[in-house]
């Protein structure tokens, strides 16, 4: 193996039942760059990052790994293992103790001691040094709840460079982070490419990917298509490459016929569970027409997320206000409610609020509509497997079976069977939130087709996304707002980043 | 996005491995018989193995209510002392109340109507008490958001003081012999193999059934060896069990109300929404919730039937014993949640069967009964319960080890 090839990958090949994820995926990786892949969802990209970081072990997956010039061979204790050879990964969930300071995080099983007690000051000056050392503005004592999900995910890459690590692996590291944070975590994968640190660098966002990688591999199917040097993409080949065909646009037409009004909030104000003197949505009042999609816009933490969950009826207490559905008045006090009410929310995080992950597929897209196919005495078992089937179909939710785990799929496929359980319920108001989060190309494009159809068909969309380019090209009005007030609701002719950005952050 | 190609159809080694965990319990629980029936010849007796499942059948119905309790996440640890409330209760009408009352109700009746009247009153009320308990548990459990651990750990304590009320420290009884039948009774033998022949029937029509469906949906009839080994083989153990019984008196009315109650909860938890509802809280409350989910009503379900199985509990316990003593019931909650971690009920919440629970409930009763057959210090009973509940689990934990990748 070459000394400037700190990775040197050759046909691995890995299966799960029912599934092939890897097959002779080979490609290698210089010293010192910053390595991109990309493909589209279960190509088989953490996969291959599991088997790096020793979650499967050498008698789990066949090829040969060369790292750092010697064969990678982990067994027992792997996670350890390939730690201690100076492989580190950072997942796209975070892995922090929450209660913890985030110099005791960083220093977790490794705490420095003296006489056997642990040695606060260093433990605390040497955090202090680390976080310099990346540019990172966070204090050492702060306790990991009270940051910002982009705060944390940069204390864990700095937990990960925190000892020897040679290679760094970041899968999915910004698809939950705000537009500043990504700024900083890219600056912070610059400077550990300064400090000689290799990373593989795994995103679904291209512009990330021409930003900061040198060379990108692309995966489809469980095969690697191509490795080259960034330069020699272009968006459009890019994207072919991964899903394997043209894609001329990146949103799908649409003429919207907009009906009459269908959801009403009116003067909606909620108090802050967290604390109780403010409100996390102040006097909110906007409406949603029949066939509409009606973006929220907004920085992370500025209440977008807050207010759709409490016209859900699933976050704080309602202070004043009020919600209509088709005119009338509807006391909303959960989730129940609003699902009667018509409604229905795709919540933000599919891992932890929108999938049972150690149940089926099936029962994860029936469990909110069991009620058309039961009696009282019995669920219609045949009939829930086909509409079952119709919906995953409808989303295209690439799996052996329906019987399969939702723990068992690549995160892109878990979206979409979060969505086929929205269309399955039928709602005439669809919520979603940050819906393509983590999600490729070519399945946001199937996403947003679906939006178009459904929008069609008459359904109402709210849509709330961290994307300027994803709520610019597929809203119908956009409503942006800033710390829980409604600052602006936009018409998508009189709209762009620029203005968006202005109102978001309050400047008006 | 064809996921045909993907497919590979010879089952790996893992997936043999994860197919085979789910057998482990049986494995363990024929090895201890094994042992036993070396260890002492009485131990396969028709006569002790009667006794056995009549023993295993107490344990059995509290399990069979804390497998959903357990599935949702939460914990019942007040079993025992509702199962020797409601014994103590029943045991002090039979003998207090009812024994007065209605012969002065029912002047002229025959004894016997009067035993009748009198047993079924009892099984009323208890049943009714122990449903009760069970909402208040749930009630305050789902409604008020107090932990589970925390409500039943106090029903422990109040509902033990409550026994010591109910029979003022001393053993209340005897209880009359109507009520004792339902503990202590047999099926007449002829109509035990006639119920034996239709469980059969019903299993045979079952799969015939299921595999119409299954055509019918387009879907692949299972194979011949799944649709045998299960259908044979349910109805072989059934009819395997009613033989064995005739060769003593028959099937022993409590395994029989057991078995019954058992189908039905299983039914439960698969094939209605109560079911689904339990096993989704457990798996993710939060997701659950979100998808519309009454999670709060579904626990209090829960904690309901959990009332009702220890009411029925109740009135077994105080049928075998024939009165009611201070300590009935004592540490039956410890016995239920092992029996239910032997069978693979997960205390993360979101796994766990009724079928496999019995087995682990089985497990534990033999071990006792073993042991007592061969007069062993009550003091090695305890050890060795401890012992295989953490070797067993241990087993499980190693065997899911191997199957998970
Ligand atoms: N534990 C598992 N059991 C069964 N199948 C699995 C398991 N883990 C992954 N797979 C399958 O392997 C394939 C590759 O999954 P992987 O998670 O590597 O995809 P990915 O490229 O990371 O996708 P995404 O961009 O959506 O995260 C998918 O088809 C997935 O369903
Ligand atoms: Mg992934």
């Amino acid at each position: 193996m070459q000394e400037n090839l700190i990775l040197d990958i050759q046909k691995i090949n890995k299966s799960f039942p029912g599934v092939r994820a890897l097959k002779d995926a080979t490609f290698s990786v210089q010293r010192g760059s910053v390595h991109g892949i990309c493909g589209e969802n279960g190509a088989g990209k953490s996969t291959l990052m599991k088997i790096l970081s020793g979650v499967y072990l050498k008698d789990e997956y066949t090829g040969v790994i060369q790292f750092d010039g010697k064969e990678l061979r982990l067994k027992e204790n792997a996670i350890h293992e390939a730690k201690e050879l100076g492989i580190d990964i950072v997942y796209q969930e975070l892995a922090l103790v929450p209660k913890m300071t985030v110099g005791e995080n960083i220093f977790l099983g490794k705490e420095p001691t003296h006489a056997g007690r642990i040695d606060w000051s260093s433990l605390y000056s040497r955090t202090q040094e680390i976080l310099q050392r990346y540019s990172l503005d966070i204090n050492p004592q702060a306790v990991i709840e009270t940051l910002s999900v982009g705060k944390q995910q940069l204390v864990e890459i700095a937990k990960a460079c925190a000892g020897k690590t040679k290679l760094l692996i970041l899968d999915e590291p910004t698809s939950a982070l705000s537009e500043k944070e990504i700024k900083i975590l890219m600056n912070t994968v610059k400077t550990l490419k300064s400090n000689g640190i290799t990373c593989i660098y795994i995103t679904h966002k291209l512009e990330e990917v021409f930003e900061i990688t040198d060379t990108v591999t692309i995966l489809r199917d469980g095969a690697v298509v191509t490795t080259k040097p960034t330069s020699e993409y272009t968006n459009e080949t890019l994207i072919s490459y991964m899903v394997g065909r043209e894609m001329t646009e990146r949103f799908p037409k649409r003429d919207p016929k907009l009906g009459d009004v269908v959801l009403r909030v009116e003067k909606f104000t909620v108090q802050d569970p967290h604390n109780p003197k403010k409100h996390s949505s102040h006097d909110a009042t906007f409406d949603v027409r029949k066939g509409e999609i009606f973006g929220i816009a907004g920085l992370m933490g500025s209440g977008r997320t807050e207010l759709i969950r409490a016209l859900y009826g699933e976050y704080g207490t309602k202070l004043s206000g009020n919600v209509f559905i088709n005119g009338k008045i509807k006391p909303i006090k959960s989730a129940q409610d609003a699902m009667k009410s018509g409604m229905f929310l795709v919540p933000e995080d599919r891992k932890t609020e929108g999938l049972i992950l150690q149940q089926s597929i099936l029962k994860n897209i029936t469990i909110p509509s069991l009620d058309i196919f039961s009696s009282f005495f019995r669920i219609d078992k045949y009939k829930e497997l086909k509409t079952a089937q119709t919906y995953a179909k409808k989303m295209a939710v690439k799996a052996p079976s329906l019987y399969v785990k939702a723990s068992t799929l690549s995160g892109g496929n878990q979206q979409k069977v979060v969505l086929a359980k929205a269309l399955l319920s039928d709602p005439q108001v669809l919520i979603l939130d940050d819906p393509t989060r983590g999600i490729d190309v070519g399945a946001k494009y199937e996403i947003y087709k679906q939006m178009v159809e459904l929008t069609n068909e008459g359904m109402s969309i709210i849509m709330i996304s961290s994307s300027l380019e994803e709520i610019l090209g597929m809203s119908d009005r956009i409503m942006v707002i800033s710390e829980g007030k409604v600052i602006t609701v936009l018409d998508s002719g009189e709209a762009n980043q620029e203005i968006i950005m202005h109102h978001a952050v309050g400047a008006s | 996005m064809n996921s045909d190609t993907n497919k590979i159809s010879v089952p790996s080694f893992s997936q043999i491995r994860a197919r085979l965990k789910n057998y482990t319990m049986i494995f363990a629980l024929l090895l201890i018989w094994i042992v036993f029936g070396f260890l002492n010849q009485n131990f396969f007796s028709a006569r002790n193995l009667s006794n056995l499942f009549r023993q295993m059948s107490i344990i059995g119905f509290l399990a069979i209510g804390m497998v959903p309790i357990i599935v949702t996440g939460n914990i019942d640890l007040s079993v025992g002392s509702v199962t020797g409330f409601v014994s103590a209760l029943a045991a002090y009408f039979q003998v207090y109340v009812f024994a007065d009352m209605f012969p002065a109700l029912l002047p002229g009746a025959s004894p016997a109507t009067i035993l009748l009247f009198s047993a079924l009153s009892t099984i009323i009320l208890s049943l009714l008490v122990g449903y009760l308990i069970g909402c208040l548990h749930g009630y305050i459990v789902a409604y008020l958001g107090i932990p589970a651990f925390i409500v039943t750990l106090a029903g422990m304590i109040v509902f033990r003081g409550g026994v010591l009320g109910v029979t003022g420290g001393e053993n209340v009884g005897p209880v009359n012999d109507a009520f004792k039948f339902v503990a202590q009774g047999y099926i007449p033998i002829p109509i035990g193999y006639i119920l034996a022949i239709i469980a059969v029937a019903l299993i045979v029509y079952q799969q015939i059934r299921r595999q119409m469906n299954r055509q019918r949906f387009g879907l692949e009839r299972d194979s011949i060896q799944r649709i045998l080994f299960v259908s044979l083989g349910s109805s072989l153990l059934i009819l395997l069990y009613t033989w064995t019984m005739s060769q003593y008196r028959g099937i022993q009315n409590p395994v029989l109300i057991l078995f019954i109650v058992a189908t039905l909860m299983t039914y439960v938890s698969n094939n209605t929404r109560l079911g689904r509802y339990s096993y989704a809280i457990g798996g993710n409350r939060e997701a659950a919730q979100l998808s519309g989910i009454n999670t709060k009503k579904t626990i209090f379900y829960i904690f309901s039937l959990m009332g009702l199985m220890s009411g029925i509990a109740g009135v077994i316990l105080a049928g075998y014993v024939g009165s009611a003593t201070p300590l009935a019931g004592n540490q039956y909650e410890l016995d239920t949640i092992a029996a239910c971690v032997l069978g693979g009920t997960s205390l993360m919440g979101g796994e766990g069967t009724i079928l496999g629970t019995l087995v682990g409930a089985l497990i534990t009763a033999s071990l006792i009964n073993g042991m007592s057959l061969m007069n062993l210090d009550i003091f090695w009973q305890y050890m060795a319960k401890g012992i295989v509940l953490v070797v067993a689990v241990y087993i499980d934990v190693l065997s899911k080890r191997g199957a998970k990748s």
